[in-house]
Formats: structure tokens, sequence, C-alpha cells
């Protein structure tokens, strides 16, 4: 399931851009090799984070997996209804499951991540 | 999955379903089928069945069949009737533990040991090592398959299958007879808390059972479970798991099992080792739960003012209680109600001291 109007990273996050500010999450490929989420740890608001650099650990009942930022910038919003409900990452990745917002530092970094298509082609290649 | 991991006669049973397999012991085995949550959630309200085939089932015959058992197990095997299971651990001199493992009495001179699939080849080179010539020690794993049906609707769903009726069998008992018109060893054991059957049957016999049993526990409301809900029952159980609560180092004194251990039947490996120790444990499994919100994890250091005072054994999110528990070892001196750091990532976070066990089912009304 890929959501058009989005940006893709090669580590399945999603990002939404308005203006300067990126609102990030997983993807539903991601969470659905994850299985059932059980605790994310997110980042805190006025964190600067590199393009590429964890943002966080998302944990699920078997494994801890760090899940990272795809732009560079600095953290100004994190949703924290997944203390209570980590859950929502598996039910809804895009909508209510989302994770933190970054104002981007470095908007051009967008140029190098994945639309829609060019997602749909590397997950095409990953299950092989 | 690789070529050296060994199979369980319902392999291709759990490919169909769609189950997610990974490397256990040796062997490839279902994690789970769609959710290890929702499937631990289906033994808890209604019914869950396990492929366990990778267990290891030895058979021990002979005049000297109840003497050997009773001098490597920490037990009382003499005190046995026919019918009759106990749960035992196995130690070495030093009182570590080998194993941990049931032990069934078929009838004077012949009994089944069922054994942890990672130990298996030890136990029997351990047993065989110590059997005189009036025993004979025979391993029956690869010809035996193990089902495990568990959850408040287990004995309704055996029932339609059955031949005898469940509910004639009591707590570690176990009956012989037909389920799904197949023979069967059948016993009222578990690993998860629950009430339930382990159903020991030949290995060709097992995909016919197995699919017969689905069928039946549709109506109940009976979903197949992996080896991820296995391990979250048997956590909130508190139920030890070898390689985790129970090593070579450790004795069952410390893990808590001082019920499994009668130093007064007479000799058994490791005897002196545990009555030197009773009562001088310098550790002892307990149980944590987290308030710090974070996931305690095997392996994790707990401390207390910056110093470590024990591990953790097993911990994760546990979904009947809807907390992040643990099991760990602990200096003896720290007690339920106490306050300790889990160090995850680096980072302390807090806990509280729990006696075990963490979860118990609530009384059959």
């Amino acid at each position: 399931m890929i959501l058009d109007g989005l940006l893709y990273s090669p580590e399945h996050e999603w990002m939404k851009v308005e203006g300067k500010t990126a609102r990030v999450g997983i993807t539903h490929y991601a969470q659905e090799a994850l299985g059932s989420v059980v605790f994310i740890e997110l980042p805190e608001v006025g964190a600067k984070v590199e393009a590429g650099e964890a943002l966080g650990v998302v944990e699920s009942v078997k494994a801890a997996s760090d899940y990272y930022c795809p732009v560079s910038g600095t953290v100004t919003a994190v949703n924290s209804q997944l203390f209570d409900a980590p859950e929502l990452l598996n039910e809804d990745p895009y909508g209510r499951g989302w994770i933190a917002e970054v104002e981007m530092s470095e908007p051009e970094q967008m140029e190098k991540l994945l639309d829609a298509a060019g997602y749909q082609e590397l997950l095409a290649g990953e299950d092989k | 999955m690789t070529e050296e991991l060994k199979k369980t006669p319902l392999y291709q049973v759990h490919l169909a379903a769609g189950a997610r397999m990974v490397p256990f012991g040796g062997w490839c085995m279902p994690l789970q089928y769609r959710d290890i949550l929702e499937e631990h959630r289906a033994v808890r309200e209604r019914a869950g069945l396990f492929d366990v085939s990778h267990m290891g089932e030895i058979m021990v015959r002979g005049a000297g069949a109840e003497s050997l058992i009773q001098g490597v197990v920490t037990n009382d095997v003499q005190a046995m009737s026919d019918g009759q299971v106990i749960y035992s651990p196995m130690c070495n001199e030093n009182g570590g533990v080998l194993d941990d493992l049931l032990v069934y009495r078929l009838e004077k001179g012949s009994y089944l040991l069922v054994v942890n699939a990672s130990n298996k080849d030890r136990d029997l080179e351990w047993i065989i090592g110590h059997a005189a010539k009036d025993t004979v020690v025979e391993d029956i794993s690869e010809k035996t398959a193990l089902l495990a049906l568990q959850g408040p609707r287990a004995a309704d769903i055996l029932r339609t299958l059955a031949v005898f009726e469940p509910d004639t069998m009591g707590y570690y008992r176990f009956v012989r007879g037909e389920v799904a018109g197949v023979g069967c060893l059948v016993s009222r054991t578990g690993y998860t808390g629950e009430d339930g059957f382990e159903i020991y049957l030949n290995s060709g016999d097992a995909p016919g059972v197995w699919r017969a049993l689905l069928e039946a526990g549709e109506d109940h409301g009976l979903a197949p479970a992996g080896l991820g809900a296995r391990d979250t029952l048997r956590l909130e159980a508190s139920l030890p798991l070898y390689g985790h609560e129970l090593n070579e180092k450790i004795t069952p004194l410390e893990a808590g099992l001082g019920r499994f251990v009668k130093l007064e039947k007479g000799y058994f490996f490791g005897r002196e080792a545990l009555m030197r120790q009773q009562g001088k444990l310098a550790r002892r499994l307990a149980g944590l739960t987290m308030e710090d919100r974070g996931v305690p994890r095997a392996g994790y250091q707990v401390t207390v003012n910056r110093e470590q005072i024990g591990w953790i054994t097993s911990g994760g999110y546990t979904p009947t209680l809807d907390k992040y528990l643990a099991m760990a070892y602990l200096s003896s001196g720290i007690m339920p109600g106490d306050r300790v750091a889990v160090i995850i990532r680096g980072k302390e976070y807090s806990a509280a001291v729990l006696s075990l066990p963490l979860y118990k089912r609530p009384p059959k009304k």
C-alpha cells in the first residue's frame, strides 16, 4: 500500500511536505515487516537531525529497530499519541500513526527521495 | 530457510497457512501465522493450537529405568503412579541445570521423557552415559510429533474428536486413546498458564490431526499459534525457558523451582551442591514491572545506584496484563516493591520488583 503525493526513502519512511515542514512516518511495508509495534522511542522536540540519522527506535514484540529521518532539520513536533497507542503505527501508518514533524534545513535533499512509483519499484525488487 | 534447519511434519502446512518461519534450536518453526499479540489473546480467551514437534522425546525402559531417571532428575520419580506426569529440572554435579523436562510414567519400568529441542542430543548422551545394562534408552523424537491445544475452550474442542472424556484427566495426568481416529498420548499439561492438552502422535499422523483440530475448533474460535505467542504466554505465566531463566550456571533453587527439588529422596546429580546452597542463595529469580515506559529484554542490566545487581532473563510487552514486564535474576537482598533501574540502550528506566508468577489465570467459575 503506497500513497501518491508522498515522498519515500529506501529505509521505508514516508514524508508529507507542506512548505518547509516535513511530516515523517514509516510505510505500510515497514509496519508489516515489524509485526505488532509495542513501543516507539520518539525524538525530542527541538532536536537537530541529519539526513539518514536515526530519529529513534521502534520496538515490535520480537525486536528493536532504528527508524531514520530522510532529511536534515529540526524536530518541531512529535505524535505523543504513540506513547499510549503504539499500535497506530500498524493500524494507520500514513495517518494517525505519523511520528514527527521536521523543519527542513536543506529542502533540496527531497530530490534524492523516491516518489510513489519509485518506491513501488523498490519494493518489487525487495520481494524477490 | 536454509537446508540445515530441521523441519517438523507440519512444515508444509505452516507454509500453506502463510506462517512467518524462523530458525529456533536448529529447527524451522512458525513464529506467527497472523500476529503474535492476536494469537496470544486467542489462547487466553478461547484456544490456540501450537506445533511443538521440535521437542525431544526419549523412552527409558527396563528394570533399571526408575533408578536411572531418579538419579538424574531432581524431582521424585519413585512416588509416581501410572498415568502421571511430573516436571523436573535435571542437573550436573554442581547443581547447574542441564535441562528442564517432563517425565511420563507409562507403567512400571517404562517412562517417556520430553526434553527441550536444543538440549536433546546432550540430554541423550548424559542419560545413556549413566544407564546400566538393564535399561534401554531410545530416542523417538523423529517419529513423534507434538501438538499443544491450549486455552479455556481446549477441553470442549478435544471432546469432539477424542474417544475419551478430556475432563477425566486431572492436571499433570495423561491417557492413551484416539483423537480424530488416530492413536495418541494426551496429557493435561502445557506452557501457557491456561488449561490445555499436549498431544503426542506419530509424525505421519500429524497433518491430519492438526487439520481435524482446526476444523473442530472453528466454532470455538481456535487459532493456530506460533512461537512468538508461546513466548509471550509463558512469560506472563512466568514459566522458565532454558537458555534464559535456566542454564548450566544457574541452579533450580535460584530459579524458584525448589518445589521440584526433592533433596530428601536420596542421591541425584547435584544434590550435594543444592543442599549446600539451601538458605544461602546469592541471587533469585524475580519479576519486574516497568514504571518508565520502555521494553525490558533478555540480557539487559538491572542496577541500583548505578551498580549492577542483576540482569533480565526474559521480558517484553504482555498483552493480557497490558504492561511491560520481565523476569530477572536479582541479588538476594532485593525484595518485591523495591525500585530498580533497567538499562535500555545506555539509559536508566525505572522498574518495580514483583514476586512471581506475573500472571495467574482466573479460577474456573
